[in-house]
């Protein structure tokens, strides 16, 4: 059961091969003997999941069912949902139980789908490796010593041990494509927008993406279908209708143009993992794909303006989580101030602190033009870099990230080398672009990922390549050995 | 050393739309805590704001009606602070691209002149909750139900030189938002107040002098008697030889006395930015338009429009206009008067004030309508009653006797109107007082006002005066 892909498990269920009760269990079975050895869920929903299993079992008997009807999802720890604690891997939320549900979450609902559980994940979606979780760092299921990349590494980690078979990501700086790299599953970040951010708590709202993080590009159409459309809870949310994404998978590639920027394949960059990202274009072109040169000069800029806007916005963001109305109160404030300076002194972690010291810096009087204005100048730049190669290139292909999980550990005492992790996934983000990683090979027995990055709501198309790739293709289909 | 007063004001009217600014949850004031609060208000994890269009209507009104520009892009920025009743960590407003940007307010002053008043600009935001002190004992409590209420903080110019013309202004304001109906004017429930920015120099100086800031005046009189006490304050400092500290101060109408709440060096460094959650609010030439359409009448055209139509002296026509329920009440007064305008501006500006006022009643909530008032008036116009008997008339109405024809049916006021009648009266009054017909009509005319009492009074006031003064000038003819 637990081999099968989305479609496959819908196909079953509606023809009675096995139910969603059934299917369900054997998740929560799975999760219950090999989470231990990866730290995936912070919270399992046991009860709550095979009561909405029964349900869809009803649903699908009525005939009334949808595709994601009864199939078992995990939840990214950072979607409120209502009357299950939601703790953004953040001992400031340990205790809290949100009120109410997510879009997304609401959606998945309305689906029929069930939720087996929450996603570890970095502390307030702010790392690469999922070790500055409250809980504990996510380990790489093909290999424990090894990072699963962040922030949802739970996620990604759940999908490659096939704990679940299919989860929710969402994507700041490449919080779902470099961890789906690192765990050799496909990750999808939506255009800005695309996906409702209301119920998904805010890291830095100008660049938060949802997405779908799968074991195949058709399970994350599948799921786009689910997750994406306007929302008037969210301003930002795109009023577009949502197209089927599963309608265009397997449209030829003849004539696809591929840009790939030079600044992608220099220094920095993992040998190996630059030759297996080679090798999946020549696959392109065997596909009739044509593949171009392009230059995004500006894409040096990237780290540096993002780790300016990205602290900006969450300096404010996590003002909210004060001691007062909600989660984490120090014990005996002395008064208010002692309450919020402890409160938030011991509810929070050393990188989310660090985040927000920086975004107050940076907003603060006599610094705000240099910093916030400066980056926001530059984000424009590294917009316009983007929408210059759309007018030659259909998409634009490069490594999700610069090398193959690292050890845990290993990068935790030096944030900047650990930022730069996010080398090639944080334009997409600054310049609001959908963007996927799709396993495309292994170095030294760890997965790698092909990133595609593609023009504003272009998610058809980014699902579409990824998907006639994966038709010619097995890295996506590959399991690590403990969890087959 | 002769001294001049300089004052700005920032005005807080809260908008009247039914739900807040950037939630569905209602507005309404008075009730019980937290209980009109949603996820939203309540800074949840997750949650966004969605901008109220009506909120924005209300601003365009405002602008409109004061001739200011309205932006046809304006910014929600992040006011960031700490404090309980805030419930986000920030405040949202508008910064460097408010909704509504300069223009002028002509303000009239006691001896009649009229001065313009500069408005620098006017932005929305969102008001804070309350703090709620000494419910339970070592604990503050915070309800959250105000979080979220529109605002428009109206940001004048420092032109203002008197705390005389600070209430001028300030008046004028609160007559517009509430003539545009975008605010109830409520000052004690805090549906309008204001900050004032006071400084002083020395006449003629053409720099400004250190200003300090009162926070949260929520009365005209309040708003004098703050700015009055604080000049006095700034002057003292200056001439005990010490100088003004720029600050924000409170003003304490219990203790008679403002005192300073923080200084410059302690203010909060709000670090604002644009607020990534909402989009730039952009107005169209068309919507601006369609709400220039529907504005109504402003002060200023009402009050041309009075004097012109309804014939009143300058004076008369500033009273009656000087807010909109006022103004309403008036006009269908003169109607149901049939066209009694000049007699209906007595009435309304005399007896009809002076009860509201003695009462403490809204004109809103008042026992007698302006069609019962007119309806009277139309009685002292067709010589059914007379002026006298109409204030007892008016009496009546107001302890809820019914309309001004039943109180005269039922109360026997009617005025006496037959000749033969009041001709009796007048033989009964020429038969009993011998000597005053000899004192008259040896040259005396004085005496003919006691004769006219005395009918009158033997009439119980009802007899019709004219009548009375024909018949009493035939009769006593020698």
């Amino acid at each position: 059961m637990h081999n099968k892909t989305l479609s496959e498990l819908s196909a079953a269920l509606q023809a009675g091969e096995f139910s969603s009760t059934e299917l369900t269990q054997s998740y929560l079975d799975r999760i219950s003997s090999l989470d231990p050895q990866i730290n995936a869920f912070v919270t399992v929903t046991q009860q709550l999941a095979l009561d909405t299993a029964a349900a869809a079992d009803k649903r699908i008997a009525a005939g009334t069912a949808a595709p994601l009807t009864g199939i078992p999802l995990a939840q990214k720890d950072i979607f409120c949902t209502e009357g299950v604690k939601t703790t953004c891997g953040s001992k400031m939320l340990d205790n809290f139980i949100s009120p109410y549900d997510a879009t997304v979450i609401e959606n998945f609902n309305a689906a029929g789908a069930v939720m087996l559980g929450k996603t570890n994940m970095d502390e307030f979606a702010m790392g690469s490796s999922n070790e500055t979780s409250y809980y504990g760092p996510v380990k790489n299921p093909w290999d424990i010593n090894k990072v699963p990349g962040g922030s949802s590494g739970g996620s990604a980690a759940a999908v490659a041990a096939r704990l679940a078979p299919a989860s929710t990501g969402t994507d700041t700086g490449g919080s779902i494509r470099q961890p789906a790299s690192l765990c050799g599953i496909t990750g999808l970040k939506p255009t800005y927008g695309r996906v409702s951010r209301y119920g998904m708590i805010a890291f830095a709202s100008s660049l938060d993406q949802a997405g779908p993080m799968t074991r195949t590009a058709e399970d994350a159409a599948m799921m786009l279908n689910c997750m994406a459309g306007f929302d008037e809870r969210d301003s930002t949310s795109a009023q577009r209708d949502v197209p089927d994404y599963t309608a265009n998978l397997n449209d030829s590639l003849q004539g696809l143009t591929i840009g790939l920027p030079k600044e992608y394949f220099g220094e920095g960059l993992d040998a190996q993992v630059g030759s297996a990202v080679e090798a999946a274009i020549r696959e392109y072109e065997n596909l009739g794909a044509v593949v171009k040169e392009i230059s995004l000069p500006n894409t040096h800029l990237a780290v540096p303006t993002y780790y300016v806007v990205a602290p900006a916005e969450c300096s404010s963001n996590l003002s909210r989580f004060d001691g007062v109305r909600f989660g984490y109160r120090c014990d005996d404030p002395a008064d208010l101030e002692d309450l919020y300076k402890r409160s938030r002194g011991e509810g929070f972690g050393a990188e989310v602190k660090r985040r927000i010291m920086i975004g107050a810096y940076a907003l603060s009087a006599g610094y705000y033009d240099a910093y916030y204005i400066k980056a926001q100048q530059l984000r424009r730049l590294i917009s316009d870099d983007f929408k210059r190669a759309f007018e030659e290139v259909d998409v634009i292909m490069g490594p999700t990230a610069p090398e193959p999980a690292f050890g845990l550990g290993e990068k935790s005492d030096d944030p900047i080398t650990m930022y730069l992790s996010d080398i090639y996934t944080i334009a997409a983000n600054l310049a609001g672009l959908p963007g996927m990683s799709v396993p495309a090979g292994f170095v030294n027995n760890m997965p790698v990922g092909l990133q595609i990055i593609g023009n504003y709501f272009d998610e058809s198309r980014l699902l579409n390549v990824a998907h006639r790739y994966q038709q010619v293709t097995d890295w996506h289909a590959r399991t690590p050995e403990q969890f087959k | 050393m002769e001294w001049e007063v300089v004052i700005g004001l920032e005005i807080h009217a809260q908008l009247a739309t039914k739900s807040k600014i950037f939630s569905g949850a209602s507005t309404a004031y008075g009730a019980p805590a937290n209980t009109q609060a949603c996820v939203v208000d309540l800074g949840m994890p997750g949650v966004l704001p969605v901008l109220n269009h009506e909120a924005v209507q209300m601003a365009i009104k405002f602008g409109l009606a004061t001739g200011s520009e309205v932006a046809p892009r304006s910014i929600f920025a992040r006011k960031n602070y700490f404090y309980p009743d805030l419930p986000k960590g920030y405040q949202i407003s508008q910064m460097e691209l408010p909704i509504v940007g300069e223009g002028v307010l002509e303000i009239r002053l006691e001896d009649g002149t009229v001065k313009k008043i500069g408005i620098t600009r006017a932005h929305l935001e969102e008001d804070a909750g309350k703090s709620l002190h000494g419910e339970s004992p070592g604990m503050t409590g915070i309800d959250l139900n105000r979080a979220g209420t529109p605002l428009l903080e109206i940001v004048s110019e420092p032109d203002m030189r008197s705390a005389k013309e600070a209430i001028a202004y300030m008046k004028k304001i609160h007559s517009i938002v509430t003539y545009i109906d975008i605010c109830d004017g409520n000052m004690q429930e805090g549906s309008f107040r204001c900050d004032a920015n006071v400084s002083v120099r020395p006449k003629g100086q053409e720099e400004y002098g250190t200003r300090a800031e009162i926070k949260n005046l929520n009365s005209f009189r309040f708003v004098e008697k703050a700015i009055n006490l604080e000049v006095e304050r700034q002057i003292d400092v200056i001439e005990g030889g010490g100088a003004v500290v720029q600050e924000t101060r409170l003003y304490d109408s219990d203790k008679h006395e403002t005192r300073a709440m923080r200084s410059k060096e302690e203010a909060n460094d709000y670090r604002y930015f644009p607020d990534p959650d909402l989009l730039p609010v952009e107005i169209d030439n068309e919507t601006i338009e369609a709400v220039r359409a529907n504005l109504p009448e402003l002060p200023d055209a009402k009050l041309q429009r009075f004097i012109s139509e309804y014939e009143l002296s300058d004076y008369d026509a500033d009273v009656l206009t000087s807010s909109r329920p006022m103004a309403d009440y008036y006009e269908i007064v003169v109607k149901a008067s049939g066209g009694e305008a000049k007699l209906s501006a007595n009435w309304v500006m005399g007896d009809f004030s002076g009860t509201l006022n003695k009462e403490s009643t809204d004109i809103k909530e008042c026992p007698v309508s302006a069609e019962m008032l007119g309806g009277m008036i139309k009685r002292i116009a067709d010589n059914t009653i007379s002026g006298k008997i109409a204030k007892q008339v008016f009496e009546a109405m107001w302890q809820g006797e019914g309309d001004a024809d039943a109180v005269i049916e039922s109360k026997g006021l009617k005025q006496v109107t037959d000749s033969g009648a009041i001709e009796k009266l007048v033989d009964e009054i020429i038969t009993n007082n011998p000597g005053q017909v000899e004192q008259y009509r040896s040259g005396k005319d004085k005496v003919f006002g006691f004769f006219v009492g005395q009918v009158m009074k033997a009439s119980q006031g009802k007899a019709n005066p004219a009548q009375v003064n024909q018949i009493l000038k035939d009769k006593l003819k020698p």
